[in-house]
């Protein structure tokens, strides 16, 4: 098949950028979205002309690397699916599709469509973590955890962190992804000795990168190529609620 | 000249309890005055970043990726493996010890096999105190599955993830650190050359791939954790940016290659669709457990596969290895699969492919049961090929996975470059000639956790030479060297792609040193692959600047490499006369299609010394002496 796409170029952080049209022919439908973009390149270059920067890496849907709005959408409109796993069967001959970066203030645009995501890190880095340095674990079986609870760490745990959810968030809000890291931490009993301190720091530092409040329209959960569930943050609400009483007390 | 291997004497069994004692140690206190730079995040170089950082060391970790999360450890799916036996069921530090060996067809060194399978079971310890959600029984005790090459159940998992969730918990431990300020991290920054001063490893030229500056990083200790080199075959299961880069430029600095022959084809894969794929889709060998194998008995025969009765059905595995059925080694289901397609019975519109086929599990029991297991595995198989495996058998075909061979390395990781350690893929150590299904993982941790910080702190406590400062002469030499490629790559200006060229080689590789391998079709290989560099260096197309973000010179600078390492690839295929493991040359087998092993002459590892462009490399051999073990004929009947 043959498309038109509709590509945002950007040279870099500091210069404007703009949309540029492109065509792209003889698609097949069992090329992945990230493959068709790999043809319109391969042409690009070989006319001597830069490529389109985008990300990628693992291209099976687990890394969280790609980045591409798709018509819109973070990911494109399929349910559960990054864009390397999108194909191009659920595309029709002719079409057209724009093609954007994440676009969210804590998230700069370092190249066409390559965006700089380092917030997430740092937001690790603050607290998403448990601290037990190795050597010194106890036998992995003398905790037993109960399969629901491990379920659910399981469930938040699985967020690739890709920065989708702060993408399609009107207000660029990082909760969803925030609360997955820490509901997956507390829910374990490993993890409950620095609950407080982790939602303290997490949520803190979250702010501090700019990004913007939840007010829970679920666009987040709707992108969400890992289907991460809203209910964590209310779970983080409740924990980060609870971690702001404890401290005010012990403090007075 | 080969150096000692430095294995220590003594039985088999305390080894290496023996050499930690052995080991000289950095008092806490000057711990701090030694820096190290660990290129790599995955699961070796993120767990040796943050275990080295805790210990006091000061640590740079650098890698190409966006963030350290991503690193490719993060698509392994299955598991990883513990001599826990929780499961009561026979298994034991020896047994693991004893089905690494035998798996690896009798070419790993008994002693690094053995220290693995000791240290597998604090890596669980550890996984499980960091918050890694794996799989529980309704006691709240630990689940574990079987796995390819073993008959016990010693494998734990986090559903199909449980690379994405060690490597979880290793960059929460990473980050953690960088946090504290004890490791500082250079993502986008990828590895241009290894600085060598007074012949010890003591910094590396890096390339910033947003701005396009090359900067100096100098440490007292170098480690590459830099994963392997699958991409040479072009279509792989390996990530897009997976590249032999950074061992392969140490090996033209001095460090030997080992065993690069030892590459494994894994059998379920997705299989290839068209010339347009930019990678291959493992499905996970889990499912080897309640899948089961089969081709038509008859060749060319059209029918749904539906429509073929039971009776017109082979299901090869179970045929030809009764006693593991499907869950045979990689290389020997990889090589039936072959065997099965290259006679006409393949299925799906290459003719490539075989089935795996769910429907006894299902029926046995339940559909919600199998969606449980592998519901993730099935729903990415239908993703890519439109098709709902809970209904029809999947497709799938083998596809290069993993890479055995790697930079040589003595027992304490070190290369024969003082100063420079390799852990994890990148090394060649633990795996002979083929590795088991859930060893990758155990590994790379097991190096990052549970090795180097030990063994690292002997390197520096027995040598005097310290870092040096980023003006010496080596650096400057080294930075123009990588300004040089850079320069020359962007000044071709030819009309071929990039991607074509890798292509090329890829097909190359592939069909000459892929599953089966002869010699006249290796010779050709080495005739041709200089052709095809040739044709790069004067003919590729490398769009752009040095300054700033440029993909193509990044995917230009990875092939270049590929265009060299893929010789030596074939050279040591070549010159390896016997089949062992994933390396299979036609001419040495047994009556009935198994690999022939020559222990006579080829047991030993083969190290590769470069010797200069254009000069064939210098082969070093290690000989692999067995303590405990009697190399026998592998055997899955």
């Amino acid at each position: 098949m043959n498309l038109t796409l509709k590509v945002w170029r950007q040279k870099n952080a500091d210069e404007p950028g703009q949309f540029v049209s492109y065509q792209a022919k003889g698609i097949s439908q069992d090329m992945s979205f990230l493959e068709m973009l790999d043809v319109v390149n391969e042409s690009l270059m070989t006319e001597g002309q830069e490529p389109i920067a985008f990300d990628s890496d693992c291209r099976e849907g687990i890394c969280g690397t790609c980045s591409v709005v798709i018509n819109g959408a973070p990911h494109g409109e399929q349910k559960a699916t990054t864009a390397c796993q999108l194909h191009m069967r659920h595309f029709n001959d002719g079409e057209t599709i724009t093609i954007e970066p994440w676009r969210a203030k804590p998230f700069p645009v370092i190249r066409d469509l390559r965006v700089d995501r380092s917030a997430f890190d740092r937001i690790i880095q603050s607290g998403g973590f448990i601290s037990a340095s190795t050597g010194g674990a106890p036998d992995a079986n003398a905790i037993p955890i109960p399969k629901p609870d491990a379920d659910t760490a399981m469930d938040a745990a699985q967020c690739i962190g890709c920065g989708a959810c702060v993408a399609a968030c009107k207000n660029a809000s990082a909760m969803l992804f925030v609360s997955a890291k820490v509901s997956h931490l507390g829910v374990l009993p490993q993890g409950k000795v620095e609950k407080d301190r982790r939602v303290l720091a997490m949520v803190n530092q979250m702010d501090k990168e700019g990004f913007g409040n939840c007010t829970v329209t679920g666009s987040c959960e709707a992108a969400c190529p890992k289907e991460i569930s809203l209910d964590f943050i209310s779970r983080m609400n409740r924990d980060y609620a609870a971690a702001v009483v404890k401290s005010a007390w012990n403090q007075s | 000249m080969l150096p000692d291997s430095k294995i220590p004497s003594g039985p088999l069994a305390s080894k290496w309890e023996r050499h930690k004692f052995d080991l000289k140690l950095v008092n806490p206190a000057n711990k701090r005055k030694f820096e190290v730079i660990v290129v790599g995040s995955g699961l070796a170089g993120a767990s040796a970043s943050a275990t080295l950082a805790e210990l006091g060391y000061q640590v740079k970790c650098f890698c190409y990726q966006d963030s350290p999360r991503r690193a490719h450890s993060i698509a392994a799916q299955g598991g990883i493996n513990a001599a826990k036996n929780y499961q009561n069921d026979g298994d034991s530090v020896h047994r693991l010890f004893y089905d690494t060996i035998k798996g690896g067809d009798f070419r790993a060194r008994e002693a690094n096999v053995h220290r693995l399978a000791e240290i597998s079971r604090n890596i669980i310890d550890q996984c499980a105190a960091q918050g890694v959600p794996f799989a529980r029984e309704y006691s709240g005790y630990l689940a574990n599955r079987s796995f390819g090459g073993a008959q016990v159940s010693r494998t734990f998992y986090a559903r199909g993830q449980t690379g994405q969730q060690l490597l979880l918990g290793a960059y929460q431990a990473l980050s953690r650190q960088i946090g504290l300020g004890k490791v500082q991290m250079f993502p986008r920054t990828e590895f241009q050359e290894l600085v060598l001063v007074d012949g010890h490893a003591k910094g590396i030229i890096v390339r910033d791939l947003n701005t396009g500056a090359l900067s100096r990083h100098a440490a007292d200790a170098v480690v590459l954790a830099t994963g392997g080199y699958c991409p040479v075959f072009y279509l792989s299961t390996n990530a897009v940016g997976c590249n032999v880069t950074a061992a392969y430029r140490a090996h033209k600095q001095g460090a030997h290659f080992a065993n690069p022959c030892y590459t494994q084809i894994h059998p379920t894969c997705i299989p290839v669709s068209g010339d347009h794929q930019s990678k291959l889709t493992l499905m996970s060998e889990s499912l080897r457990n309640d899948g089961r194998v089969w081709v038509p008995l008859k060749s060319g025969d059209q029918r749904k596969p539906w429509d073929i009765p039971e009776g017109e059905r082979d299901y090869f595995l179970e045929r030809k290895y009764p006693s593991f059925g499907n869950l045979a080694p990689r290389d020997i289901a990889s090589r039936a699969a072959k065997e099965a397609c290259d006679a006409g019975l393949g299925v799906g519109p290459t003719g490539y492919g075989v089935y795996l086929d769910f429907a006894d599990s299902i029926k046995r029991m339940g559909e919600p049961s199998v969606r449980e297991k592998y519901g993730n595995l099935f729903d990415m198989y239908e993703r890519i090929t439109g098709e709902n495996a809970y209904r029809q058998p999947m497709r799938i075909y083998p596809a290069p996975h993993y890479t055995m061979g790697g930079l040589w390395v003595d027992y304490n990781l070190m290369s024969n470059v003082p100063g420079l350690f390799v852990l994890g893929e990148a090394n060649f150590s633990d795996h002979g000639a083929n590795r088991l299904g859930a060893s990758a993982l155990m590994q790379g941790l097991a190096d990052g956790y549970f090795v180097i910080p030990y063994t690292i702190g002997h390197y520096f406590a027995s040598h005097t030479q310290h870092k040096p400062s980023t003006t010496h002469d080596a650096f400057g030499h080294s930075e123009t060297q990588a300004k040089a490629r850079i320069d020359r790559l962007l000044s071709i200006k030819g009309n071929r792609s990039i991607r074509s060229m890798h292509w090329e080689l890829g097909r190359l590789v592939w069909e000459k040193c892929g599953m089966a391998r002869d010699r006249a079709g290796l010779e050709e290989a080495i005739a041709t692959i200089p052709k095809l560099r040739e044709e790069f260096w004067h003919n590729v197309s490398v769009p752009g600047e040095a300054k700033g973000v440029n993909v193509a010179l990044e995917q230009a600078s990875r092939v270049a490499d590929f265009m060299e390492f893929a010789e030596l690839l074939c050279r040591d295929a070549l010159h390896r006369e016997e089949s062992c493991g994933g390396h299979f040359r036609t001419e040495y087998q047994t009556e009935d299609g198994e690999a022939l092993r020559n222990d006579e002459d080829f047991a030993y590892v083969a190290a590769w010394e470069h010797q200069g462009e254009d000069k064939a490399p210098a082969l070093h051999k290690e000989a692999l002496d067995y303590q405990e073990v009697k190399m026998t004929q592998r055997s899955y009947k």
